[in-house]
């Protein structure tokens, strides 16, 4: 045990030695909630919408005005009958395209269907699903408001009828969502880094050569190098914690306890996974790299933190279940938006505990292994 | 009690390379042993494998009465270990040094206090202990290293190429610590490419491609030459003259030494005559012919020349 303080008071000692790496566990991810925070901003506003409004009527006017009236959208051009739709949207003059039909207003006094058309640019996939998920709001609002006005019919379908792909809640801010992700990505990122980078560097030196030559146990020095680097990785999560409370009003809805149960399962398979690297390297810039190839592509990408895992081919979404920022993102949006604990997780919980176990356990019988 | 370090038909291959080939010698406690060959000869790889961090290929070495390949880390309890790399920690200071090898060691509290106080004082570093072990100049950090290293009272001291790179003086300072130790009882195996170095050992072993060529002490080596004699021959051509002599009969190995050249020949006297005539003959007047007392040097070409057939990296 006193082995591995030594070990532990001198990593950390080296740690506050060099401001820059400090500063690159404590810095770097206040500095990424604000960039990822305000530029990864998915809401969407002020969207040029078309509109080519063939039923002049009472009823089409007012669905006009329930999507002009919101903020998302605004009125780039009045179509007649018959204008270039095509032409409008490749000039790029409208991002989106309300059709509505003559039959709208006739349909809805008949308490038919009333089908409306929206065209929307999809050259940005991503806008494009947030503004169909604003329209989709917005006509469930407008069946609502005609509801009472035809009191006495019994319970039907909608009168106005959108089947979009893309559920999507107009109340979200995408920052609330984005928080737990970024969580997941910098605590893999930087408690990858760090360790990798801190035996890599004794590597290099040499140090290492000497520490094996003493009584040190590989298991002594592993729990040595991972006890600093735990206690700055937590310290890097409550400074993300505060930060996005302070900035985007972030609030963590679920108990605090099980928060820090599922950071400190999901870090120690990041620290492992960082001990793991420094194995296969053999110099500080190949851990640099490799460490930050395999912690990071994996947590942004195949984590969906930023790209909905549903929406990903199916290889790629095998792929994701190997990913532990996966199951840690399911499980801490959970807890910090819905307000959940760790139990509706367990299986997700389960996997994070058993790929803890997993990169100590390899990790371990890399340093055990000694040149044969 | 045995033998501090036994080694027994110790090899280590890397693929088809043969680095320590057949070695075979024993350390008594309290000695102080050195591995004298050139870069590449295979020094550090026999030390890598006393202290476990490499495993043989072939053969045995116990360090303490202990196999080291079997038990390597109650091997590792008894051992201090010094390599020519400076191994502290150069952004901690000297007393965070200190406490950290004492606390990997298991010292703590007023015992590690006490032997820190102890490395200072024998380091010579008082009033440095503050300082970034980085800031340090060469001969102090080496002190250090070696201080950090005998933290735990080990019976053995590794010390591989502990000198490189250090000033005359620092490095004398560190030999007296060195023989002080050896005097309190301590053990200690050195390698060293430096002639001068081994004259401190009192026993050496000379290797030259991974196999020990010769082993004894310097003045048991030196008895190669007994009954025979080095000539120094300085002359204007030495290269020349070095081919020219080579073919001489009643010449031994002749080996250059600068711009002069060392020849071992049975009888000086006739020999020096001899030589004189030969290279005279082409026009390479002999400037000076003196016997000389052979060095350590004389001994290691001679013994590697006789070992003959596998050339060393140098």
């Amino acid at each position: 045990m006193r082995r591995i303080w030594a070990v532990a008071v001198k990593d950390l000692r080296q740690a506050a030695r060099d401001p820059f790496s400090l500063l690159m566990l404590l810095g770097i991810p206040t500095f990424m909630l604000l960039l990822y925070g305000y530029a990864l901003n998915f809401d969407v506003r002020h969207v040029r919408l078309a509109v080519q409004d063939l039923s002049h009527s009472a009823a089409s006017r007012d669905l006009v005005a329930s999507f002009l009236n919101s903020t998302h959208f605004d009125l780039a051009a009045a179509l007649p009958a018959g204008a270039d739709l095509e032409t409008l949207t490749e000039r790029r003059q409208a991002k989106a395209i309300l059709v509505i039909p003559e039959s709208f207003s006739g349909d809805l006094e008949a308490g038919r269907r009333a089908v409306v058309q929206l065209i929307l640019d999809g050259t940005d996939a991503g806008t494009a699903s947030t503004v169909l998920g604003y329209a989709s709001a917005l006509a469930d609002r407008f069946n609502a408001s005609l509801a009472p006005g035809l009191a006495g019919t019994e319970p039907r379908e909608p009168l106005v009828d959108y089947r979009p792909r893309v559920w999507f809640n107009p109340e979200l801010e995408s920052t609330q969502f984005i928080v737990p992700g970024l969580i997941g990505f910098i605590l893999m990122l930087t408690a990858v880094l760090s360790t990798a980078l801190s035996v890599v560097r004794e590597k290099e030196r040499g140090t290492m050569e000497q520490l094996l030559v003493t009584s040190l146990r590989p298991g002594e020095l592993i729990a040595g190098k991972m006890l600093p680097y735990l206690a700055i990785s937590l310290a890097a999560t409550a400074v993300i914690l505060a930060a996005a409370r302070l900035l985007f009003d972030v609030v963590v809805k679920g108990p605090y306890l099980h928060l820090f149960l599922v950071v400190l399962v999901y870090l120690i398979g990041a620290l492992g996974l960082g001990l793991l690297v420094s194995s296969v390297s053999h110099s500080q810039s190949m851990a640099f790299q490799v460490g930050a190839l395999i912690s990071m592509l994996p947590a942004i990408f195949l984590s969906g933190f930023i790209f909905p895992i549903r929406s990903m081919p199916a290889a790629l979404q095998a792929v994701t279940y190997l990913v532990p920022a996966r199951y840690f993102l399911v499980i801490v949006r959970g807890i910090i938006l819905k307000g959940a604990g760790i139990a509706p997780y367990w299986p997700d919980m389960l996997f994070l505990v058993a790929n803890a176990a997993l990169m100590m356990g390899l990790a371990w019988a890399r340093l055990t292994r000694r040149e044969a | 009690m045995g033998p501090a370090i036994r080694i027994q038909g110790l090899t280590r291959r890397f693929g088809s390379f043969t680095a320590v080939d057949d070695v075979s010698f024993e350390v008594q406690p309290g000695e102080v042993f050195g591995l004298l060959g050139s870069n590449g000869a295979g020094k550090s790889t026999v030390i890598r494998m006393l202290c476990g961090l490499m495993r043989p290929t072939a053969g045995e070495a116990r360090v303490l009465g202990v196999d080291v390949a079997a038990r390597p880390e109650e091997v590792k309890r008894g051992l201090g270990y010094m390599t020519q790399r400076f191994s502290l920690y150069e952004d901690l200071t000297v007393r965070q040094n200190l406490t950290f090898f004492g606390g990997v060691y298991g010292l703590r509290g007023p015992a590690l206090r006490e032997r820190a106080g102890w490395a200072v004082a024998m380091a010579g570093l008082e009033g440095r202990e503050d300082a970034l072990a980085r800031g340090l100049p060469g001969g102090w950090r080496q002190r250090l290293a070696l201080a950090c290293s005998v933290l735990h009272r080990p019976r053995l001291l590794l010390l591989d190429e502990p000198t490189g790179g250090v000033d005359p003086i620092s490095r004398r300072r560190f030999w007296e610590l060195i023989e002080r130790m050896a005097a309190e009882g301590v053990t200690i195996l050195v390698t060293t490419h430096s002639l001068d170095e081994a004259e401190h050992c009192g026993r050496i072993a000379l290797m030259h491609a991974g196999r020990v060529v010769a082993l004894g002490s310097v003045a048991e080596l030196k008895e190669v030459f007994a009954g025979r004699a080095v000539l120094e021959v300085s002359c204007p051509r030495w290269l020349e003259a070095m081919r020219r002599l080579e073919t001489l009969e009643g010449v031994g190995e002749v080996s250059p030494f600068g711009d002069r050249l060392h020849v071992v020949v049975a009888d000086p006297g006739r020999a020096r005559g001899r030589i004189e005539a030969a290279l005279a003959a082409s026009g390479n007047v002999p400037m000076a012919i003196e016997r000389i007392v052979p060095s350590l040097e004389d001994v290691f070409i001679h013994y590697v020349e006789t070992a003959g057939g596998r050339g060393g990296e140098t």
